[in-house]
C-alpha cells in the first residue's frame, strides 16, 4: 500500500507533465490526414463548379470566350423566366413572413401549447417531398372544392385558372420552405427578449400592428434575412411544382434549355451557382457561422 | 371573502381566453390543412379506395406484388443508402479535419460556407454541372482521357446509371453531414481525451472507445437524415438520367403526368410508401438526436 501511493503519484506526475507538453507538441505536427480529407473534399466542391465554368467559355471553337452568357442573357425567354422566378419568391418570402412571424410570436407571448403542433407541423415537409406535395395539390385544385353534400362551390379548380396557379405555386414553395423560415425566426425570437420588447411598446401606447411592424420586425432582421435568402434560394431553381403545375419558371426554362443546346446552360448554371453562393454567404456572414442548413432537393 | 372570489374569476378567465388564444394561430393552421394537410390526406385516403370509391387494401398489396414498383423502391433505397454512406463517411472525415482534426480555423469556415452552398446546389443545375464535369465529353474525362489515355466510359463507367447518380448526389450529401456533424464533434470535452490518456489510452483506444460510442447516436442519426434526403430528390435524377433510372419518385412522376399504372389508387399508395420510409427516417433521426444530447451539450 505504501508503496503504490508513491507510484500513482509519480503517475499523475507525469501524465500532468505529458498534457502540458502535448499541445505544444500536437500543434508543430502537421496533421497530415486532414489535410489529405480536406482537400479531398476540396476537390470535389470545386471541380465540377470548375468543369461547368471552363465548359461554359467554350462556345467559340478553340478560344475562351463569354459567348455562352451573352447568347443566354440575350434570349428574351430567359429573362421572362427568371424574371418570374424571382417575383414568385419575393411574393413566397413576404407572404411567409406574414405568415409565420405573428405565429412565432404568439406562440412564444400568449400559447406555448400550440409549440408542439406548430413545430411537428413545420417538420412535415421534411417527410412530404415536392414531388408527393405537388401531387397532392394536383389531385385537391385540379377540380371544384365543394361543401360536403351539396353543389355549393367552395373554392374554384385552382389549377386551370393563372391566378390560381400562382397561389398553388407560392403555397407549395411556402411549404417547403416552411421548416426553415419557422426555425430561423423562432430562434431569431429566442434571442431577443419578446416579452419585454413587447410590454415596452405597450407601455408607449403601441398597437398591435405598431408592435410587430417597428419593434419585433427590426429586432429579428437577421433571422428574417436568413430565412428570406434560404427560400430564395429553393424557389430560383426549383423545377418540380413549377413544371408539374405548368408555371413558366426558370427551373423549367434551364432543363428544356439543356435539352437542345449545351454551352448557354452550362453558363445559367454556373450563374445559379454563383447565386446560391451569394445567398449562403451572406446568411453565413449576417449570422456569424450560425446559419441555417439544407433546402429541397 | 377575496380568497372565495379569486378562483373564481380565475377559473373563468383562461376558459374564455384560452380559446380565444388560439385565434392567434389559427392562419397558419388554415394554411398547413390547406396546402399540407389536405393534400396529404387525399393520397392516403386514395391509395385505400378503388375505382368505384370503396375501401380496399389491393393498393397497397399491389406495391409489393407488382415488380416493376417494388424495383423502383428497392432502387431508391438502394441509391439513398449508398449516397448516405458514402456522404455520411466524406462528410465525417472533413468535418473532423476542420473541428478536432487540427487545421487552421479559418478553413472551417470555408467549409461551412461552402457546405452550406453545396446542400442547397440540387437540381437541374446539379445535373449540368456533373455531365459537365464527368460526361461523355466532360472535363475530367477529357483530363483523363488526354493525360492517361484512359477513356472512363470504356471502362463501365456511366454517368447517366447507378454510380453516376450516387456521385451527383453525393455533392448535396457529403455538405449536409459536415454541417450536422461539425456542431457534434466541437461537443467532443477535451477533458474525456485528457481523462483517456491519463488512463493509458492511445489513440486509437480513444476514438473507439470513448468518442465514437458517443457520436454513433449522432453519426448513425445523420446518416439516417441523408438517406431520407437522397430518397426525396427527383430533380436531380430526372435532369441527370431522363427517366432512364427508374427510381420511385420519377415512376410517382410519370403517375402524375398521366395514369401510366392505370390505377390512380396505386398511384396514391407509391407516395404514401414514400412518406411512410421519410417519416420512419425522420422520427429515427430525431430519436438518436435526442440520445446524442445527453452527452454533446
Amino acid at each position: 500500500m505504501s508503496e503504490e501511493l508513491p507510484y500513482g503519484w509519480l503517475q499523475f506526475a507525469r501524465n500532468r507533465f505529458k498534457r502540458q507538453q502535448k499541445p505544444r507538441g500536437e500543434k508543430r505536427k502537421t496533421p497530415v490526414w486532414s489535410w489529405v480529407w480536406y482537400i479531398l473534399g476540396v476537390l470535389y466542391f470545386v471541380l465540377p463548379l470548375l468543369a461547368t465554368f471552363e465548359f461554359s467559355l467554350r462556345m467559340k471553337r478553340g478560344v475562351y470566350s463569354l459567348a455562352a452568357y451573352k447568347a443566354a442573357f440575350a434570349d428574351p425567354a430567359f429573362l421572362q423566366a427568371f424574371g418570374y422566378s424571382l417575383t414568385l419568391a419575393a411574393i413566397t418570402i413576404i407572404v411567409s413572413i406574414i405568415l409565420v412571424v405573428p405565429t412565432a410570436y404568439w406562440i412564444r407571448l400568449k400559447l406555448p401549447q400550440a409549440r408542439r403542433p406548430v413545430e411537428l407541423i413545420t417538420l412535415l415537409p421534411f417527410v412530404i417531398p415536392a414531388i408527393i406535395l405537388v401531387f397532392g395539390l394536383i389531385r385537391i385544385y385540379s377540380s371544384p372544392i365543394r361543401l360536403p353534400f351539396s353543389s355549393v362551390v367552395l373554392i374554384d379548380a385552382l389549377t386551370t385558372s393563372r391566378y390560381g396557379t400562382i397561389i398553388l405555386i407560392v403555397a407549395g414553395y411556402m411549404v417547403l420552405g416552411l421548416p426553415y423560415m419557422y426555425r430561423s425566426v423562432d430562434t431569431g425570437m429566442r434571442t431577443v427578449d419578446v416579452r419585454t420588447l413587447t410590454e415596452a411598446a405597450q407601455s408607449l401606447g403601441a398597437n398591435w400592428f405598431n408592435i410587430m411592424v417597428r419593434v419585433i420586425l427590426p429586432n429579428i432582421r437577421t433571422a428574417l434575412l436568413s430565412g428570406a435568402l434560404l427560400t430564395f434560394a429553393i424557389v430560383v431553381g426549383e423545377v418540380v411544382l413549377a413544371s408539374y403545375l405548368g408555371v413558366p419558371a426558370f427551373g423549367p426554362y434551364l432543363f428544356l434549355l439543356g435539352q437542345h443546346r449545351a454551352f448557354e446552360p452550362a453558363a445559367l448554371t454556373f450563374i445559379t451557382f454563383l447565386l446560391t453562393w451569394a445567398a449562403m454567404g451572406i446568411i453565413q456572414l449576417v449570422s456569424g457561422g450560425q446559419g441555417q442548413v439544407s433546402g429541397a432537393h | 371573502m377575496a380568497q372565495t372570489t379569486l378562483p373564481a374569476s380565475q377559473v373563468k378567465r383562461p376558459v374564455f381566453s384560452g380559446l380565444g388564444k388560439w385565434v392567434g394561430v389559427l392562419p397558419f393552421f388554415l394554411f398547413a390543412i390547406l396546402f399540407l394537410i389536405l393534400p396529404s390526406m387525399r393520397l392516403f385516403v386514395g391509395s385505400f379506395t378503388d375505382d368505384h370509391g370503396q375501401f380496399t387494401l389491393n393498393n397497397v398489396i399491389q406495391i409489393f406484388t407488382q415488380s416493376s414498383i417494388l424495383r423502383a423502391y428497392v432502387l431508391s433505397i438502394e441509391i439513398s443508402a449508398v449516397t448516405a454512406l458514402g456522404g455520411g463517411i466524406i462528410g465525417f472525415l472533413l468535418a473532423y479535419s476542420v473541428t478536432v482534426g487540427g487545421l487552421p480555423k479559418p478553413l472551417r469556415s470555408i467549409l461551412v460556407t461552402f457546405s452550406g452552398v453545396a446542400s442547397n446546389f440540387a437540381g437541374v443545375p446539379l445535373a449540368f454541372a456533373f455531365i459537365a464535369t464527368l460526361g461523355r465529353t466532360g472535363f475530367i474525362s477529357v483530363l483523363f482521357k488526354n493525360l492517361f489515355h484512359w477513356n472512363i466510359y470504356d471502362h463501365g463507367f456511366n454517368l447517366y446509371g447507378f454510380v453516376g447518380l450516387s456521385l451527383t448526389y453525393m455533392y448535396f450529401q457529403f455538405p449536409l453531414m459536415v454541417l450536422i456533424m461539425a456542431p457534434a464533434l466541437d461537443g467532443l470535452k477535451r477533458e474525456w481525451r485528457e481523462a483517456a490518456e491519463n488512463l493509458g489510452a492511445n489513440n486509437m483506444q480513444y476514438w473507439l472507445r470513448v468518442a465514437m460510442p458517443i457520436l454513433l447516436p449522432s453519426l448513425l442519426g445523420s446518416i439516417i437524415l441523408l438517406f431520407g434526403n437522397a430518397f426525396g430528390a427527383y430533380a436531380t435524377a430526372y435532369a441527370l438520367t431522363g427517366g432512364a433510372l427508374p427510381i420511385i419518385t420519377i415512376q410517382i412522376g410519370a403517375q402524375i403526368r398521366g395514369d401510366v399504372l392505370h390505377n390512380p389508387g396505386l398511384g396514391y399508395a407509391m407516395a404514401m410508401g414514400m412518406v411512410f420510409i421519410m417519416t420512419i427516417s425522420l422520427a429515427g433521426y430525431s430519436w438518436l438526436q435526442g440520445r446524442t444530447e445527453r452527452w454533446l451539450r
